[in-house]
């Protein structure tokens, strides 16, 4: 049995767990921790210049390969301020374990320096955790801590370590568990059979099929049976903001992403069908519009690993439990000796209907405006980049306009923070996925806005040498607030323009980058060839039209497809 | 609607709190928890009244049943059951009269006398809410309440069925 003290233990066991890289910030309560961390090489350790950064890295780090994200910080201030960034992988469902320090155990509760009551604050934003009382228990909750973080529904989980425990002084005995079993944590993956039956017969007899793809799809890694299962009913495929990519955005099936700002094709062929197959998604309120008129001549399927998302907004007519790979899986099997031959011809009118739709052409703008459109800076980044970049997203127009004009091919290619809407999110996200892949494209769509909010880590990018290239939709304006401000209080806009802006072409180069500002529309595409031709980071600071607004939009309390389409056109 | 919900978990710290805060985090109504370690001392098992319709309680079942912590949830109501709850009681008699009305009441309603003092009795009564209710009531009529304190419900299912690891 090797004996260890309690920090040595914590890096033992990361690395035992498969650990790359270790996103954290020192502090008091966590300097033995830091003290073995040294002493070896397996783990990267990548210092942040603020707590919540490294949330938000080891989240984008997650996203973009499926692995477990991992966070080091101190106790108090620097656990406080992890939370905003844990909230953010608990609403996406993405596996992140948080170590924490804690002050030591004897002096927990009574208000001592940097003390937090760490669990208790992360408890709503959590999946679980762990506060570590024995120095022993140290590799049996870390064990744990990744298997509850990566299994069933993924989600984040504390690990709380109070400083007398991982005392580099002291020695114990390490054992890591070879197998970790939990009698009261077993999530359920294959569906049931009779469900199955019950869905593929729905799905059989319908005339106006359609997918509707989440999130789950592409955690459970089910893109390739989606498609299979896409395919074989001949069915239109939308796919929510979290979904992106699981199923193929350039498939000639793909009719767009759904909800708030989908396509009128997706919300249309949503509300017009008589059978929803929801694949890991969870009817959010993004997507559904006024529930009282969510789709109302469709059978639902909801395919969820997750029970409890099952019929909590909108009501299920065939629930399956399960993970989306294994669910679908056992579709195809059941379907391997259905007749398919009249099928295409089946759906037919369908497809008549969904391309009338479709020609309404829903994503134009205005290709003559001087001013540079938001809608064609992605398009050149697309052109750039080939569609094949991570691009990762701060939150708001600029999220926006990127998920609806970046088609991706492939999944965990787009990453953003879907569910709790963080600004701050984008940079060092696309700083993850770039320690994750070092020789991959990673790019950050953002807003003069959202990039301020973690724009110190520009330091922590020069301190590593990463070549993120910064995509800054300047419009001078919090331009989601502006765009809301204009259509529902009047075009008042309180507080959502933004004065005394940086110059962000100094603030790179001060932070030691490449800064590019684009003035003119004529400038754009040689000015984006330059930001993919230059090494390291390039910010590029390109002024848009402050006027834009994201379409189309669904109109409040509508059904999905009521929507306006522009400015002063609706459906 | 009343409902009963059983809940089998870990004996383990912070397992409660995790258990309210999902109460507290959906806003789930909570009229009475009960709580203790059973026969198997790595277990408690929780009881809570709660109100909500079948839609309500299906979410509370399986949010609660998601915690990490949680083995078994069940609601007892669904089927036939049996619920009991405890409380003492602190009943004022300034007369004889009134002295000799709450003695009657405790036996009228198979409560036991748990302390006696020159101004007043401190009483036990077991049973289903609503006769907790009715004795508090009858209590006031014939004495003065100067404290009370409820356990809240526990149940379990009758017949074979049970709520086991």
């Amino acid at each position: 049995m090797k004996m260890m003290s309690g920090a040595a233990m914590v890096v033992e066991a990361l690395k035992e767990v498969g650990v790359t890289h270790l996103f954290g910030y020192p502090g008091g309560a966590v300097l033995d921790i830091y003290d073995a961390l040294h002493a070896q090489d397996d783990i990267k350790h990548v210092l942040v210049r603020h707590e919540q950064a490294a949330a938000h890295m080891a989240d984008g780090y997650a996203r973009a390969t499926g692995k477990t994200g991992a966070v080091l910080v101190t106790s108090g201030p620097g656990a406080t301020n992890t939370i905003t960034g844990i909230a953010t992988a608990f609403m996406d469902s993405i596996p992140m374990v948080i170590l924490s320090g804690q002050v030591p155990s004897m002096h927990i509760g009574e208000d001592a320096f940097q003390e937090c009551d760490m669990v208790g604050i992360s408890r709503p934003v959590v999946k679980h955790s762990f506060l570590v009382k024995k120095a022993e228990d140290i590799p049996m909750a870390i064990a744990k801590a990744f298997y509850i973080a990566n299994t069933g529904r993924p989600g984040p989980v504390v690990v709380d370590l109070p400083k007398d425990i991982v005392n580099v002084q002291d020695s114990h005995p390490y054992v890591f568990p070879d197998d970790v079993t939990m009698r009261s944590y077993n999530p359920t993956l294959k569906g049931h059979n009779k469900q199955i039956k019950k869905a593929v017969a729905s799905m059989l007899k319908a005339q106006r099929p359609v997918l509707y793809v989440g999130g789950g799809a592409i955690v459970a890694e089910a893109g390739a049976y989606v498609t299979q299962l896409a395919e074989l009913l001949h069915a239109p495929v939308c796919s929510t903001l979290m979904g992106l990519g699981a199923f193929s955005s350039v498939h000639p099936q793909f009719v767009g992403m759904l909800g708030m700002h989908g396509t009128l094709e997706a919300n249309k062929t949503m509300h017009n069908s008589d059978c929803i197959i929801a694949l890991g998604s969870r009817f959010d309120d993004r997507v559904t519009n006024n529930v009282d008129k969510f789709c109302p001549h469709a059978d639902i399927i909801h395919v969820d690993i997750d029970p409890a998302s099952i019929s909590k907004i909108v009501n299920a007519h065939i629930p399956v439990v399960g993970s989306v790979d294994k669910v679908v899986l056992q579709m195809l099997e059941l379907l391997a000796d259905a007749d398919f031959t009249n099928q295409e011809q089946k759906v037919a009118d369908w497809w008549q209907q969904i391309e009338e739709w479709r020609s309404k052409k829903c994503l134009q703008f205005d290709q003559s405006s001087q001013v540079i459109k938001p809608q064609k800076v992605i398009q050149s980044l697309y052109e750039h980049t080939k569609g094949d970049a991570y691009v990762s997203s701060d939150v708001g127009q600029h999220q926006m306009f990127a998920a609806l004009y970046y088609p991706f091919a492939k999944p965990r290619r787009w990453i953003n923070s879907g569910g709790l809407g963080t600004m701050g999110f984008g940079l060092p996200a696309a700083m993850g996925v770039q320690f994750a892949y070092p020789d991959a494209v990673s790019v950050v769509v953002t807003g003069d806005g959202s990039i301020q909010m973690n724009i110190q880590e520009l330091s922590t990018c020069l301190q590593y040498g990463l070549p993120i290239k910064i995509i800054s939709l300047n419009n001078r304006a919090l331009g989601m607030v502006r765009q809301w401000q204009d259509m529902n209080y009047k075009g008042r806009h309180s507080c959502s323009y933004m004065e005394s802006m940086p110059d962000f072409v100094k603030l790179a180069e001060a932070y030691g980058h490449t800064g590019i500002k684009v003035d003119h529309l004529d400038d754009l595409d040689d000015a984006m060839a330059r930001c993919f031709a230059t090494p390291g980071l390039v910010f590029m600071d390109i002024m848009v039209d402050q006027n834009e607004h994201v379409y189309p939009m669904q109109i409040k309390y509508g059904a999905m497809d009521d929507m306006r389409l522009s400015k002063t056109e609706r459906t | 609607m009343r409902r009963i919900i059983s809940v089998l978990m870990e004996n383990a710290p912070g397992a409660l709190s995790r258990i309210v805060g999902v109460f507290s985090q959906r806003g789930f109504n909570v009229d009475s928890l009960c709580v203790a370690p059973t026969d198997d001392e790595s277990l408690s098992r929780l009881t809570i009244i709660t109100q909500g319709d079948d839609k309500v309680i299906e979410q509370i079942t399986k949010q609660v049943n998601k915690l990490i912590d949680v083995l078994k949830i069940a609601e007892l109501t669904e089927g036939p059951h049996i619920e009991r709850e405890l409380m003492l009681i602190k009943v004022g008699n300034k007369t004889e009269l009134s002295r000799a009305e709450v003695k009657r009441n405790v036996d009228i309603f198979r409560a036991r006398i748990l302390d006696v003092n020159a101004n007043n009795y401190t009483i036990e009564i077991t049973g289903t809410s609503d006769k907790l209710c009715a004795f508090e009531d009858v209590m006031s009529q014939c004495g003065d309440i100067i404290e009370s304190a409820r356990t809240g419900v526990c149940g379990l299912a009758r017949g074979d069925k049970a709520l086991r690891p």
